[in-house]
């Protein structure tokens, strides 16, 4: 069986000669086809890099990037996208922004207005469906721009801190909510995350990166039962991996400079 | 509604001030009206003349509105053409900066010269001068979109057509628009001019007509009827503005 997704050994640098800076050195890791994955390191390790560059934004200087069994190294279009800001196009309604992101991945307009009209309505959005994205809080925004990648027909989902800029409250409902979608709905998802609990909570499988030049220094399988709830943080394993986790992020840091 | 008149009566106020002063000034100086009319001798002789005054800011609205269409539509086109060819606009750029500089009382008989004293040569005169300010406006509005959301269409692989379609050119409305409302005051003045140069019409050429004659009463009518329209202009763009730009969240109070 095909990944959805491979990062071989990419590596990346930014400038040149004295100024150069390695940021990624040597990155390999896999999703699987239907996986949930998350991937944590410190700040400045280059996580967002390595979006622009599975994005296509940017070129690796050694290494190939597949998705679906396919060399996609420096071609756009292949992903579902979900940044850290909602970026919700102030000049589109919600369901309007939803409609767009189905319409660049190609499909035909009247079946994405079918679709997002469903949609809005099963995540209780409806009654926003015609209003501009300024009348929404930020979860809401959150939840909009989340759906948005969700219902994109692309194999791969890539989420970039998504909930980073939320309060903690909205953050925690957001995780929930999230949970519950994606449980009902399993796609191959890339989940970058600060937060050890919430990668814990939602993912199938952990990539830790090191400190720039970052490389993969841990990889642990999530060994909790679906569908998972808010009680797992009481469960002595949850806390025991994420000391662990910690212990690693912490201790990876510094080794690294 | 109170908060609206608390906008609208200072200016009202002012105004009101600047013509109760200027009337007095004339009666107690005792200026004689081919010298300096009041506001009162002005209206009153715009009354009394007002079949011919109408055909003449008749032909001015018809010149004035062309020429800002055209002028308009070629603005719009020559900045999003400059945007979308990036290579063009660095080499063109400066030129069209340059072309600014030339003054339109220069430029007027240049036209009226070579083409005529028609219809064209004012009409071009008056594109000449608008278009600049739009097109302008047009490349700033389409090249600084929010970079995160440009980074997000790149991200899920929108093309070049969508990027412009769906994030540069309703970025860029806003902008389009003030570019606009400034040509609108620019091309009832170029109205203006170019009928003064050359033209047996239009509020231009009985401005001229009636300074040489020196009937002061109706230059000064024919110039509050030019900023009238001047000011309508700009009101109905404003108003098209706010009805094409329905997202912005509406800024309450002053
Ligand atoms: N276009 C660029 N040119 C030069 N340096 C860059 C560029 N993009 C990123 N960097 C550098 O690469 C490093 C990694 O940045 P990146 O944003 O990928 O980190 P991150 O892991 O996403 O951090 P955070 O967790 O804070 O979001 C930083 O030191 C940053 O300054
Ligand atoms: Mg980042």
């Amino acid at each position: 069986m095909t990944s959805a997704l491979e990062v071989r050994e990419v590596h990346k640098r930014f400038g040149r000669g004295g100024a150069a800076v390695d940021v990624l050195g040597g990155v390999s890791f896999a999703v699987e086809e239907g996986e949930f994955v998350s991937l944590i390191g410190p700040s400045g390790s280059g996580k967002s890099t390595l979006f622009q560059l599975i994005g296509g934004l940017e070129q690796p200087h050694k290494g190939e990037i597949r998705i679906g069994g396919q060399v996609t190294t420096g071609q756009r279009g292949h992903i579902a996208y979900m940044p850290q800001q909602a970026s919700l196009l102030p000049w589109l309604t919600v369901a309007g922004n939803v409609e767009l992101a189905l319409e660049v991945a190609g499909t035909a307009r009247e079946e994405a207005r079918e679709l997002t009209g469903s949609w809005l309505a099963r995540v209780g959005l409806e009654s926003y469906a015609g209003e501009y994205p300024h009348v929404l809080s930020g979860g809401m925004q959150q939840r909009v721009s989340f759906l948005r990648a969700l219902l994109t027909p692309r194999s791969l989902m890539c989420l970039d801190e998504p909930f980073g800029a939320l309060d903690a409250l909205t953050r925690m409902q957001m995780q929930q909510w999230l949970l519950k979608l994606w449980e009902a709905n399993r796609r191959s998802v890339l989940f970058v995350t600060h937060s050890i609990e919430e990668a814990l909570l939602l993912s199938d499988r952990i990539v830790v990166l090191s400190a720039s030049p970052a490389v993969v220094i841990r990889e642990l399988r999530v060994p909790f039962e679906r569908p998972r709830s808010e009680t797992l943080w009481t469960d002595p394993e949850f806390n025991r991996l994420k000391q662990e986790i910690y212990a690693q992020l912490s201790q990876g840091e510094p080794a690294a400079r | 509604m109170g908060s609206k008149w608390a906008k609208v009566w200072p200016p009202l106020m002012a105004m009101i001030a600047f013509l109760l002063v200027w009337q007095g000034a004339v009666f107690f100086f005792r200026l004689e009206k081919w010298f300096l009319p009041g506001p009162a001798a002005v209206v009153q002789e715009a009354i009394s003349i007002w079949p011919r005054l109408w055909e003449h800011t008749a032909a001015t609205i018809r010149l004035t509105l062309l020429g800002f269409s055209l002028g308009a539509l070629t603005g719009i086109i020559v900045g999003g053409l400059l945007h979308l060819v990036k290579r063009v606009k660095l080499s063109v750029y400066p030129l069209l900066v340059l072309s600014q500089n030339i003054p339109i009382i220069a430029l007027g008989p240049l036209l009226v010269m070579w083409f005529g004293f028609g219809l064209l040569p004012k009409v071009l005169l008056i594109i000449l001068v608008c278009f600049f300010p739009i097109s302008v406006a047009m490349m700033i509005g389409l090249a600084n979109s929010d970079p995160r959301l440009m980074n997000y269409m790149q991200m899920i692989g929108a093309n070049k057509w969508h990027i412009f379609r769906r994030l540069e050119l309703p970025h860029a409305l806003p902008y389009l628009f003030s570019g606009l409302k400034i040509a609108a005051a620019y091309s009832v003045t170029s109205a203006i001019v170019a009928e003064w140069l050359g033209s047996s019409k239009g509020l231009g050429y009985f401005m001229q007509l009636s300074s040489k004659g020196f009937m002061a009463p109706r230059v000064f009518a024919a110039v509050l009827i030019t900023i009238t329209l001047s000011m309508s202009l700009f009101g109905i763009i404003a108003l098209a503005e706010r009805w094409i730009i329905r997202w912005q969240p509406r800024k309450e109070g002053g």
